[in-house]
């Protein structure tokens, strides 16, 4: 019964939730069921939580590599769980919500969080010049193809591009770098994605095939179909 | 004489009172009357000013039931008051007014200058509503007449997506024939994917190198289908990280997710025949917030130096930096993600990238089970059915705008009422 009951309620809520979008008085089934997902996800925080504490303890008791960290990852842990939870410095007293501006929670949230959040998030400027360089070496015919779309759009979305070309007459406009950068997102660029995107909701639809049919089981920690 | 003069001057005294007397009384009136007509104009002035222009109301209000729905909407439409063309127009706004069943008239709505259409969608099956507009000026309002009570109904099929449900049908029963042929033993054409032919090699380098293998199942939770998809590659991974007795990592940023990893591992290793290898450490929850995430994901690279990393699984912007710095300690990198604006990230900075439908079709392509494989081919029959409708599409569309064909527009118009949905 432990691999029958989810295989059973597995492909009735699929089958229900399938049908639901085309019988209208059943159309909001979808988003009740993303809310019972919500409130399990609420309890397997706990889970999750539990094992963050477990883990870095077990590191910083046994001084493995990187103790530190997990020093400031438990600091940090626990110092916003009591902003949270006994609603330290709170704006408004213990009956006024954690996120108001100027409580210590938000606070915290806005002037640490945030920022460490927003430096990894500028990191990616210099990550993606480094990707670029590696992929626009005309190493092959594919690369150099790649380069020379890459350099076409680069240079139409600058001022540069527009006063290179701008004296090619209106009716050879195509042949403006600007008009070829746009022509490239909107035709190859554009009709590559959406080929992409039918796959991948085909691929989306036979896997949630074998999912409710149960063919799929290793979600589920089952290893056989 | 004296009499007589007497009496003279008391008459013309006595007629000049009775004048003073009749102007006060024809004053009295006049005050009496612009009162009056005072009072009445403030009276009415919640609706009609009599000291500006009027206003145009809105006309024609047509009220009728949203089509395929549960009966919770009904669809306004007017013409605008023709006060509402001109240049210099008084006209500031709309105000839709809902009468109920019960009589009671209840402003549910203001619209900007230039609305003609609205939608009340709240409303209930079993009662009555009638509806009118008002043109509103800045100190006067002018209503239009009220429609014609209506009841929302309910339908019990949505037809607008009734070519979907059979696109559906049609794929659903070729999947299911294909699984049926597949499982009465027919040898069915897979294409080779070399991202996945590659799994074997990347573990087997991990072993030889005597360094972890991380993998990254994405950052989003168990009910998108692109982590289920990458927590079953995980599971034949693992099968393959158990046999090679090599180190695995699946740091999550989900706890949910974190639970089905270690049960899908813990499965991996069983069926490998080394449950005694396995480890609740082998899956941890990081966080939820999605740079904190790449941070912690980023140091363990950096300080453990993985010789694999796999990044399968629903990706956003932190998909090139965790792939760029995975380049930079040297691992073999093998990603595949269901969301197309990261497709390119990964092909620039890993070595196998599976691209759009690949992902899905990773699992069964390991599992190499016939009923797996079968659901590979009816996606195939899905994607020649696209493939037809998007090429008849093409032709005909360029037929009817180049040479104006009729008929190349009656099917562009035909595939259309089929594939757009509204």
């Amino acid at each position: 019964m432990k691999r029958e009951i989810p295989l059973i309620i597995t492909f009735s809520v699929g089958v229900l939730l399938i049908l639901s979008v085309f019988i209208p008085p059943t159309e909001h089934w979808g988003e009740t069921f993303s809310l019972f997902f919500d409130i399990i996800a609420v309890f397997a925080f706990f889970l999750g939580g539990g094992n963050l504490v477990r883990t870095h303890i077990s590191k910083l008791s046994g001084k493995k590599a990187g103790w530190v960290y997990s020093a400031v990852t438990l600091a940090a842990f626990f110092f916003m769980l009591a902003a949270g939870l006994f609603k330290i410095a709170n704006i408004g007293g213990i009956g006024a919500p954690v996120t108001e501006n100027g409580s210590l929670f938000q606070e915290s949230f806005n002037y640490v969080m945030n920022p460490l959040g927003a430096t990894m998030y500028a990191l990616l400027a210099f990550f993606i010049a480094s990707a670029s360089y590696r992929a626009f070496r005309a190493k092959n015919r594919e690369a150099t193809i790649l380069l020379v779309a890459a350099f076409i759009i680069l240079l139409g979305r600058t001022p540069l591009g527009v006063a290179v070309t701008s004296w090619i007459p209106d009716s050879w406009d195509i042949f403006q770098i600007p008009n070829m950068a746009i022509w490239i997102m909107n035709s190859p660029n554009l009709a590559g994605q959406r080929a992409i995107l039918i796959g991948i909701g085909l691929g989306v639809a036979s896997m949630s095939l074998r999912v409710i049919l149960g063919i799929e089981r290793t979600y589920l920690g089952e290893d056989k179909g | 004489m004296v009499s007589t003069a007497n009496q003279g001057d008391r008459r013309c005294a006595t007629n000049l009172i009775r004048l003073l007397l009749v102007t006060f009384a024809v004053l009295l009136t006049f005050l009496h009357n612009r009162a009056l007509a005072d009072n009445s104009a403030v009276d009415t002035s919640s609706v009609v000013s009599a000291s500006i222009t009027p206003l145009a109301p809105p006309t024609s209000l047509v009220v009728s039931d949203h089509v395929y729905d549960n009966a919770e909407r009904l669809d306004l439409v007017w013409v605008p008051s023709i006060d509402d063309k001109l240049i210099a127009s008084k006209l500031i706004e709309y105000r839709v007014y809902r009468i109920t069943d019960s009589g009671d008239g209840q402003r549910i709505a203001v619209l900007p200058a230039g609305a003609n259409s609205f939608s009340d969608e709240n409303v209930e099956s079993g009662h009555q509503y009638s509806y009118y507009i008002t043109s509103v000026g800045a100190d006067s309002e002018f209503p239009s007449i009220s429609s014609e009570p209506i009841e929302p109904e309910r339908e019990w099929l949505n037809y607008h997506l009734i070519s979907l449900l059979l696109i559906c049908m049609i794929i659903g029963v070729a999947i299911t024939y294909f699984i049926e042929t597949a499982r009465r033993g027919k040898k069915l054409f897979i294409r080779r994917i070399a991202g996945l032919e590659a799994i074997d090699d990347a573990v087997g380098r991990a072993t030889e190198m005597g360094r972890p293998i991380l993998f990254i199942p994405g950052i989003q939770d168990m009910d998108d289908v692109g982590t289920v998809a990458g927590v079953t590659i995980l599971g034949r991974v693992c099968r393959v990280v158990a046999e090679f007795d090599t180190k695995i990592s699946v740091p999550t940023s989900r706890s949910l997710v974190m639970t089905a990893a270690r049960e899908t591992i813990k499965t991996a290793y069983q069926t490998a025949g080394r449950p005694d290898k396995y480890s609740d450490d082998m899956s941890n929850y990081i966080t939820d917030e999605q740079f904190g995430y790449v941070a912690a994901v980023n140091g363990i690279m950096v300080r453990e130096k993985p010789a694999t990393c796999f990044y399968m699984g629903t990706f956003y912007a932190e998909s090139l930096l965790l792939a760029e710095t995975g380049n930079s300690v040297g691992a073999i990198q093998i990603a595949g993600t269901s969301n197309p604006m990261q497709i390119p990230f990964f092909v620039v900075a890993c070595d196998f990238t599976l691209i759009g439908e690949e992902l899905f079709a990773a699992s069964a392509y390991l599992s190499s089970e016939p009923k797996q494989l079968g659901s590979l081919k009816g996606q195939d029959l899905g994607k020649a059915i696209a493939l037809t409708a998007i090429t008849i599409g093409v032709i005909a569309a360029t037929g009817s705008s180049a040479w104006h064909i009729g008929w190349m527009q009656d099917i562009l118009n035909a595939l259309e009422s089929i594939f757009l949905t509204r």
